[in-house]
């Protein structure tokens, strides 16, 4: 049965629902059970729920010695752009130890951050960094758009044997969704096509999926029907899923909050002008943010982020099938 | 100038000379460094400008980094080696959130000249945390820049101008050119940053490497050569700033193109060439743009593995005769192709 | 103090009423640290501060209206908008800077130190954070080297018993921050910090003998760890759950404005009527500020791009 609630209820419900069911799942990290009467301490007690000092480095480093011994590590970064002070541990320790140890140990555990807030939070709160650990093998990158995938990805995650990065968007916190009761799997490598159309496809993720949507619906108001898919995972990506619906379709647009360069996007779209060589009838159009931090100031902002009106113009431009400059 | 006495180190080493000797601001920052360092990259300088300006440091990677940007934002040019850009990433709070925002979050009041010169690739048997190529990420910060030099002559170049430039510039060098030798002038010219260099002539297809696989397309043209495929190579030299101008003029010249570089190919630098180039020369490509790089798997230690992952002149040679080949054999590309290819990492799972 | 206590406070209603927006920390409760410290330093002295900076940009200098105009987002502002609340920066008067991730500016004021050292002249760096730092690797990295180097930087710590949203005691089982420092062999000490007068004198002797005389440089480090409170929750917003009504109450008996008119009035540098000229002038000029910052336009939009890198 499926019921209304928050996305990041629905996160909570997931950690809850998988340290009831295995006993060697962690939950710590900064800021977390702040009072005795959070959840999670009341249920499972100060050895399994822990908050942290602001140390990512140890807090990461010590999730991935835990994992390595056995358990099951949730690891609450906060932001996803502290991240950054922890990175060796991130793409040197957490994602090699298999590898390096030609696979005789494994390394179950989940990074969750938030990214991508965008109010006024400036240079180093709002960086939509998931693209730097696309390169990186061994890790695995969840993006969960809506409620229930923010479940269902977070349960696969912690089920997963390798580090994962769960990156949550801070705007959808309170978005609510139907989210099924009970235990609920999202597989990774997974698109969810959000909408089927025939004449254009946009591939978006987080926040950005439910803008598509939105250009989508106001694209159909001038006839054009739009394919909207949401990867859900960019690690494993699901290539299938966007080519199949190419072949379709024939024009791409990309929709990526980070900036342009070497954003996820970019990785996509070398896959398709790849692998989609035959199906494409105009260049692929990227909308991104601009290639600059994110500006304090509100109109600026909002100059530099990727919104609805932007993805309806791409639209017309891809399906105006003019050559576009670079 | 006509032997080939100076190996790539020896100019990266001259480079740092001689900005020292111009600019008493110049300072440079790391382990080791009044030593000269592991690769010997600052021999002498201590010696010439004193442990005051040739500053060894702890292993503190995070706290150099910031440093050094903190003095650049005072006024002084430091240059700072992390060993190993598997190392940058102890200091990429650093260099993201510091070194590349703050000309822009102070409205332009801070600049930060830093250069930060670090050695990336793999080919020294050195495992899977001394190996990596990831300058890929430094790509996604606006703010930084990047160079990847493939011979000591634009080693020395690009240095000079890195060093000059009022921004935040990562300088990666390939430990396996090091001791390449080749003819430098004495005083060699600065490169501006931005510039690609054409190193070869060719109308089949364009192939555009990076850092030591310059090489190994160059090696490769020839092979095509002798069977009659003509191939323009060009080395970027910057990643940022990009010339893709240069670039994309090529490419809609030849309707073809290979990317190669040593870094992973999915997530790969490639990624945002390809991704650029198929936009930028839609209209004139013939076949899909081919991208070389490392298969997705840690860089392995074993020699014989190691050597079978990094990319070499034969997977440029395949992938431009795949690229020519491509439009004589034209089929649909089958997409499942994607499913249990190895560039769709963990698609399988383990 | 009062025009930090003024502008924080007009800052909080201001961000009720969306005309600041972001992330907003204010420091009501701890202005004597900012006061007592940047009224001491030169114009060329190097500070960098963190995510809670508005007090010590405006007691170092930075010219209250600006401030406001960037807190709008507005082109008058110290960084015509593009940094906000936690990025402020105003070099002319040497605030060269505040960084939102908690450590981040640490060595970042080292390298202040370390120019100033190289350039000659007797500049002294100063830098400010918090107890939920120390616990961050940059903390013993910077603090190591510079002893190492005896950098001419001062440490000043506001020790205000939470690190974000929890007490210290969940981060560490230090107590005194200056303890952590104790095996590197520099002068450090922990004062009140809601004693705006002895931090004034503490630190003014650290900085003269880190200011050295003689144009060599000076010396150092020093660290100052100054114990102090945050009477507002970790961010504007903030729901403060984890906070006590207590500890509150005593807080506001502690407060360093209070203290410090009482003990102006009580040695007789003011009378009772002189004691309130500051907040009233404090409040005026706040209101300005706002005006100013309303009267800005933003940024055009295209100028970002522009602004990404120097030339």
């Amino acid at each position: 049965m499926a019921r209304e609630i928050p996305y990041i209820a629905a996160i909570n419900e997931a950690i809850h629902l998988e340290m009831d069911r295995d006993e060697s799942v962690l939950y710590f990290g900064q800021n977390l059970a702040t009072t005795e009467n959070d959840e999670f301490l009341k249920a499972f007690g100060n050895d399994r729920v822990r908050v942290t000092p602001i140390s990512e480095t140890a807090e990461i480093g010590m999730a991935v010695g835990a994992a390595i011994a056995g358990l099951r590590p949730v690891v609450e970064l906060y932001m996803a752009e502290f991240m950054l002070v922890a990175m060796d541990q991130v793409v040197n320790e957490a994602p090699r130890f298999r590898y390096m140890s030609g696979g005789k140990v494994k390394v179950p555990l989940v990074l969750k951050a938030g990214y991508g807030f965008t109010a006024g939070w400036a240079g180093q709160h709002t960086g939509c960094i998931y693209s730097m650990f696309l390169g990186i093998p061994g890790l695995k990158v969840a993006l969960p758009a809506t409620a229930a995938d923010a479940k269902g990805l977070m349960a696969t995650a912690i089920r997963d044997d390798n580090p994962v990065c769960f990156f949550h968007h801070y705007l959808l916190t309170l978005e609510p969704g139907d989210v099924p009761e009970g235990e609920y799997l999202v597989p990774f490598g997974q698109a969810d096509v959000r909408r089927s159309g025939g004449d254009l496809t946009i591939v978006a993720t987080g926040w950005m999926v439910g803008k598509a949507l939105a250009a989508a619906e106001s694209l159909a108001g001038e006839g054009i029907e739009a394919e909207v898919i949401d990867p859900r995972t960019l690690a494993p990506l699901d290539t299938g899923t966007i080519l199949a619906s190419i072949e379709k379709t024939g024009h791409v647009v990309l929709v990526d909050q980070a900036p342009r360069h070497a954003a996820a996007s970019a990785l996509i779209a070398a896959e398709i002008a790849e692998l989609g060589f035959s199906s494409l009838r105009a260049p692929i159009k990227h909308v991104t943010a601009l290639d600059v931090t994110v500006p304090y100031s509100e109109p600026m902002e909002a100059f530099v982020l990727p919104d609805e009106a932007k993805i309806v113009e791409a639209a017309h431009q891809v399906l105006g099938s003019a050559p576009v400059a670079a | 100038m006509t032997e080939a006495t100076t190996t790539f180190v020896e100019a990266i080493n001259g480079a740092l000379a001689r900005a020292m000797r111009d600019d008493e601001r110049v300072i440079v920052l790391g382990e080791d460094v009044a030593e000269g360092g592991p690769y010997l990259a600052t021999q002498g300088l201590a010696e010439e400008f004193g442990t005051q300006r040739v500053l060894n440091t702890p292993i503190s990677e995070g706290a150099v980094c910031g440093v050094a940007i903190g003095a650049a934002q005072a006024g002084l040019k430091p240059v700072v080696e992390i060993m190993f850009i598997d190392f940058i990433t102890l200091a990429l709070d650093q260099l993201v959130n510091q070194a590349a925002k703050a000309h822009f979050m102070s409205g332009g009041q801070l600049s930060v000249p830093l250069v930060l010169r670090t050695q990336g690739g793999a080919g020294g048997r050195a495992g899977a945390q001394h190996s990596q190529s990831l300058e890929a990420w430094l790509t996604h910060i606006p703010g930084l820049k990047v160079v990847m030099p493939s011979t000591g002559a634009d080693a020395a170049g690009l240095l000079a101008s890195a060093i000059a430039d009022p921004n935040p510039v990562v300088f990666v060098e390939n430990k396996s050119l090091y001791y390449r030798r080749e003819a430098l002038p004495d005083d060699p010219e600065p490169i501006p940053l931005g510039e690609a260099n054409w190193r070869r002539r060719g109308d089949d297809v364009t192939i555009v490497a990076l850092s030591r696989m310059v090489g190994e397309a160059l090696t490769a043209a020839d092979r095509l050569a002798a069977e009659g495929i003509e191939a323009d190579v060009i080395d970027p030299r910057t990643l940022v700033p990009l010339d893709l101008e240069r670039i994309a003029d090529s490419v809609r010249r030849t309707g073809r193109a290979v990317v190669a570089h040593e870094a992973v190919r999915h997530g790969g630098f490639g990624a945002e060439l390809a991704a650029r180039l198929q936009a930028a020369a839609f209209d004139y490509l013939d076949a899909p743009i081919q991208r070389v790089g490392a298969p997705f798997t840690p860089v392995p230690l074993s020699p014989s593995l190691e050597d079978a992952y990094r990319p070499h002149s034969d997977d440029v040679y395949a992938a431009a005769r795949a690229a020519v080949r491509w439009a004589h054999e034209a089929e649909p590309v089958p997409i499942t192709r994607s499913a249990t290819d190895d560039r769709s990492p963990g698609a399988r799972g383990r | 103090m009062w025009r930090i206590r003024c502008f924080e406070e007009r800052v909080a209603k201001l961000h009720r009423s969306l005309q600041v927006h972001g992330l907003i920390h204010l420091s009501i409760g701890s202005e004597g640290v900012a006061a007592a410290v940047c009224g001491q330093l030169r114009d060329d002295d190097g500070v960098y501060s963190g995510h809670r900076a508005h007090g010590h940009a405006l007691a170092k200098g930075a010219p209250m209206d600006r401030v406001m105009a960037e807190l709008m987002g507005r082109s008058d502002g110290l960084c015509r908008g593009l940094g906000g609340s936690m990025h402020l920066v105003d070099r002319s008067i040497g605030f060269m800077g505040a960084t939102g991730v908690v450590g981040g500016n640490l060595p970042l004021a080292a390298g202040d130190a370390l120019a100033s050292r190289l350039q000659g002249g007797d500049r002294v760096s100063v830098v400010f954070f918090g107890d939920g730092a120390v616990q961050a690797g940059h903390f013993n990295e910077t603090v190591n080297l510079a002893s190492l180097w005896e950098l001419p930087l001062i440490f000043v710590c506001e020790n205000n018993g939470f690190a974000e949203f929890t007490p210290r005691s969940a981060h560490t089982k230090v107590e005194r921050v200056s303890d952590v420092v104790a095996p590197y062999d520099f002068e450090r000490r922990t004062v009140d910090g809601s004693d705006a007068a002895a931090v004034w004198s503490a630190f003014g002797d650290y900085l003269e003998r880190a200011r050295g005389g003689g144009g060599e440089g000076g010396r150092g480090p020093f660290l100052l760890e100054c114990l102090t409170h945050r009477r507002r929750g970790h961010y504007e917003g903030d729901q403060q759950g984890y906070r006590d009504e207590v500890a509150e109450a005593e807080w506001a008996r502690l407060d360093p404005i209070a203290r410090l008119q009482s003990l102006a009035v009580e040695r007789g540098w003011l009378d009772e009527e002189a004691v309130g000229a500051p907040e009233r002038e404090a409040r005026a000029e706040v209101e300005r500020a706002v005006e100013f910052g309303r009267g800005s336009p933003p940024l055009q939009p295209d100028a970002v791009a522009e602004a990404v890198y120097a030339s």
